[in-house]
């Protein structure tokens, strides 16, 4: 018997995708003076729009009416009327979510189902969530009177486009900041759709500004004497540059980096929900998560009977067209990071480490890499050391709670943990002691906007989410 | 988990009975339910959708266990079963109490249809070992094919594994060939835990499906602990080579239920499991959800309820 599942495609057309798109610069669309980017469909390889982008006097431009609204509106503004607006931004996020999450699928090439039940909600929780600080900052425990910090100058990456906009943006209105917004080159769509959504509800313009380009325009912004505060998500190398390019500047600086998270399974754990989370942990998103569980810890005593289970568990993942309902693995962003993730297998196949990838179909189109599960690795070996931020999992093993711990915490990344056990104890104290900013017990890549999400080491600084993240963009 | 020979070592005694039951790993509640509420997201459209209807069609066991059951209804029930509409092949079964049995014979008069019955002082369980054979024998002789049995559960929630064990060992004796079903009644269980431990307590005892409820516990079969049983059935296969099938019953009344436990066969189990000699529905009002929305397949509308035969 066979039983193969009918395409379920969600329709392109839901997406209302236009030939192009402008910035949004103090309340209204205008074309930005920046080369064009052509925003590219990593599933078909084929230009989905074209998009202006901000020259040098865009920004300045942008970081101005940012200045304007934030001395004249919306930095003076009750708590209680900032709120009503970004209710009705999450509102109306919350009502446009099938059109967002088709048209996210479409540009960024993640799974329908994952933009539609992750991405969207999660964009839309984060606006209500804010919304309800607004009037309560004073309460906040941050100190009395908390006042906004100015102008935001924010980057954001191309991984999670709509919801790391959100998850920027809203923070930054509930505490009276204004803001400028750069999205990533190759992701720019969903942020301007969300700039469409914030005209709509009518913010004072100026309030948010949305310039899309390449690094040279993330650079402008950041180094614009007229932002007061720098939020970065992104990689390390770019957060180096940042931070020392603003040393001294006096500017606040949060920075969300990188990661090589371990995910840690002891011989005690609930093996197949494990085996769930471990999946979950590093193909969710491609592995295009700054979280993804890309080092699995396994106790050795049971390292042989948990692959196997792990082996037979990828080869279920449906690897193609991300708007196919169906689909659990989309395609690569983009085809120099198709390449990063093949030269870092190529690394990981050269140093010895074994390597085992599912036998699903691919696509003969677009950007595809089947999800791989690395055996033998060692803490020696790139693939354990480097982010590879695609859909490959190194396997390394331990002995003893001690030694899981000790290779867990051996990199210099620190952003997020998971602990696999049913023994609460161990729990306890390996979230003690693992350096990361989040652990996760038993389950991975959970997120809410009530929990503050952030780094150690080289994963950056400053929370964001939760009440700890209101501090980032307040002057206390 | 070790070999076949292994498993015989377990089963020696009480004592290596229940270290292997709670060495088995845990099941994480969260983590299960995430994983079936994923599974429940699949779409399933078009060819593949009508091919999961008549699947579960031929996977029913078309149900009547009531106190007011009659020989009328009874053979209404086994006529719906022989043919569920003109043209659909049978469901796999009917099932009914011990003393319908001879009736239903009657009624299906040599069709492919199994003949189920419940036995063992269903649904409670909870009457001597004794009567619980003379039901079982009681049930055979009147030409069941099939013995949904129910399982201790006071003896397995204190802790007498080797009781329940014992018990349905030696209704599996009673039953030689006939297909016996370890009704685990998992309502009453509660825990994840528990039911994974008594999905290999059935399977260790030769149960040859092991069934989540008798529909007179809620809740009766939920996604999850299908999803659970149906890993027990996968691990089993992987130590021993043998397939067992599983049987959820009760509460799975639509299309949609009915499809989204077939992702689930397919899914966890694999595609193995697709037959209804390793899964089926313990259903009544199921049937007739599948009909009607196999013919909205076909005919590209909806034809409402009075379209098909209420029984």
């Amino acid at each position: 018997m066979t039983w193969e599942y009918a395409p379920a495609p969600e329709s392109a057309a839901i997406a209302n995708l236009k030939p192009s798109y402008r910035m949004f610069v103090d309340g209204e669309f205008v074309e930005g003076a920046g080369e064009p980017l052509k925003s590219v469909n990593p599933a078909t390889e084929e230009v989905l729009a074209e998009v202006s982008t901000a020259s040098a006097a865009d920004v300045d431009r942008a970081v101005k009416a940012a200045r304007r609204a934030h001395d004249k509106t919306w930095g003076r503004m009750p708590g209680a009327e900032r709120a009503k607006y970004i209710y009705r931004i999450a509102r109306m996020v919350a009502e446009r979510a099938r059109e967002l999450a088709v048209l996210e699928s479409l540009d960024n090439g993640k799974p329908i189902k994952e933009a539609r039940d992750t991405d969207v909600p999660t964009a839309a929780a984060h606006f209500f969530y804010h919304a309800g600080w607004a009037d309560k900052l004073d309460y906040a425990g941050l100190g009395p009177d908390p006042r906004p910090l100015g102008v935001a100058g924010q980057v954001i990456p191309w991984n999670f486009p709509l919801l790391m906009a959100s998850w920027k943006i809203a923070p930054a209105l509930a505490c009276g900041n204004t803001v400028v917004l750069k999205p990533a080159e190759t992701t720019p769509l969903t942020a301007l759709v969300l700039a469409e959504i914030i005209q709509q509800a009518e913010l004072p313009p100026g309030v948010v500004n949305i310039i899309p380009g390449a690094g040279d325009v993330g650079a402008e912004l950041v180094n614009h004497p007229g932002v007061n505060k720098v939020a970065f998500t992104g990689s390390t190398e770019v957060g180096k540059v940042i931070q020392s390019a603003l040393a001294g500047t006096g500017k606040k600086l949060t920075l969300e980096l990188g990661g090589k998270a371990a995910n840690i399974v002891f011989d005690d754990a609930p093996l197949d929900q494990a085996v769930e989370g471990i999946v979950n942990g590093i193909f969710f998103n491609q592995g295009h998560v700054c979280c993804a569980g890309s080092r699995l810890l396994l106790q050795e005593s049971i390292a042989e009977e948990f692959l196997a289970k792990l082996h037979a568990r990828v080869s279920t993942l449906r690897v193609g067209d991300p708007l196919d309902k169906n689909t659990d693995v989309g395609a690569i962003n983009s085809r120099d990071q198709l390449t990063k993730i093949q030269d870092l297998v190529a690394s990981g196949e050269q140093e010895g480490a074994e390597r085992w990838s599912s036998p699903c179909p691919l696509p003969d189109k677009g950007f595809y890499f089947a999800p791989t599960v690395f055996a033998n690795v060692t803490q020696s070996m790139r693939i354990a050391r480097e982010e590879i931020f695609g859909p490959v999992l190194s396997v390394l093993t331990f002995r003893t709670p001690a030694e899981a711990l000790a290779k867990a915490n051996n990199t210099p990344y620190g952003l997020s943990a998971g602990v696999w056990t049913e023994k609460g104890s161990r729990i306890l104290w390996m979230a003690d002691r693992l350096r990361a900013g989040v652990v996760w017990a038993n389950t991975f890549n959970r997120f809410d906007p009530t929990a503050p999400f952030g780094g150690y080491q080289e994963s950056g600084f400053g929370r964001e989410g939760g009440r700890a993240g209101l501090e980032a963009y307040l002057d206390v | 988990m070790g070999g076949t020979t292994e498993l015989t070592d377990v089963t020696r005694d009480e004592a290596s009975l229940r270290r292997f039951l709670h060495g088995l790993p845990g099941v994480d509640a969260v983590g299960i339910e995430q994983r079936s509420a994923g599974l429940a997201t699949r779409s399933i459209k078009k060819a593949s959708k009508l091919w999961a209807i008549d699947t579960a069609i031929s996977m029913v066991d078309l149900t009547t266990l009531e106190g007011a059951d009659t020989p009328g209804k009874v053979r209404t029930l086994c006529a719906k079963a022989r043919q569920p509409e003109p043209g659909i092949p049978p469901v796999a079964a009917v099932c009914v109490y011990p003393d319908m049995v001879a009736t239903a014979k009657d009624a299906l008069g040599g069709a492919a249809v199994n003949i189920a019955s419940v036995a063992t002082a269903f649904p409670s369980g909870r009457s001597s070992l004794k009567v619980k054979i003379t039901d079982t024998e009681y049930a055979i002789a009147a030409g069941a094919t099939e013995v949904d049995m129910v399982i201790d559960r006071g003896a397995f929630l204190s802790g007498r594994y080797g009781q329940v064990f014992d018990e349905i060992r030696t209704i599996k004796a009673v039953c030689g060939d006939v297909h016996l079903k370890v009704i685990l009644e998992t309502g009453e269980l509660a825990t994840y835990d528990n039911v994974r431990r008594a999905s290999w307590l059935g399977l260790l005892a030769g149960g040859d499906f092991i069934k989540t409820s008798t529909g007179k516990v809620s809740p009766a079969a939920t996604l999850p602990v299908t999803n659970l049983m149906l890993q027990a059935v996968r691990d089993w296969h992987e130590v021993t080579g043998q397939h067992r099938g599983v049987k959820p019953a009760g509460g799975i009344r639509t299309t949609k239920d009915a499809i989204r436990h077939l992702v689930a066969v397919r899914e966890v189990a694999g595609e193995a499991w697709l037959t209804p000699d390793l899964f089926r529905f313990g259903a009544s009002s199921l049937l007739n959800d599948l009909l009607m929305q196999r013919r909205t397949q076909l005919d590209g509308h909806y034809s409402g309820p009075d379209y098909v035969s209420v029984d």
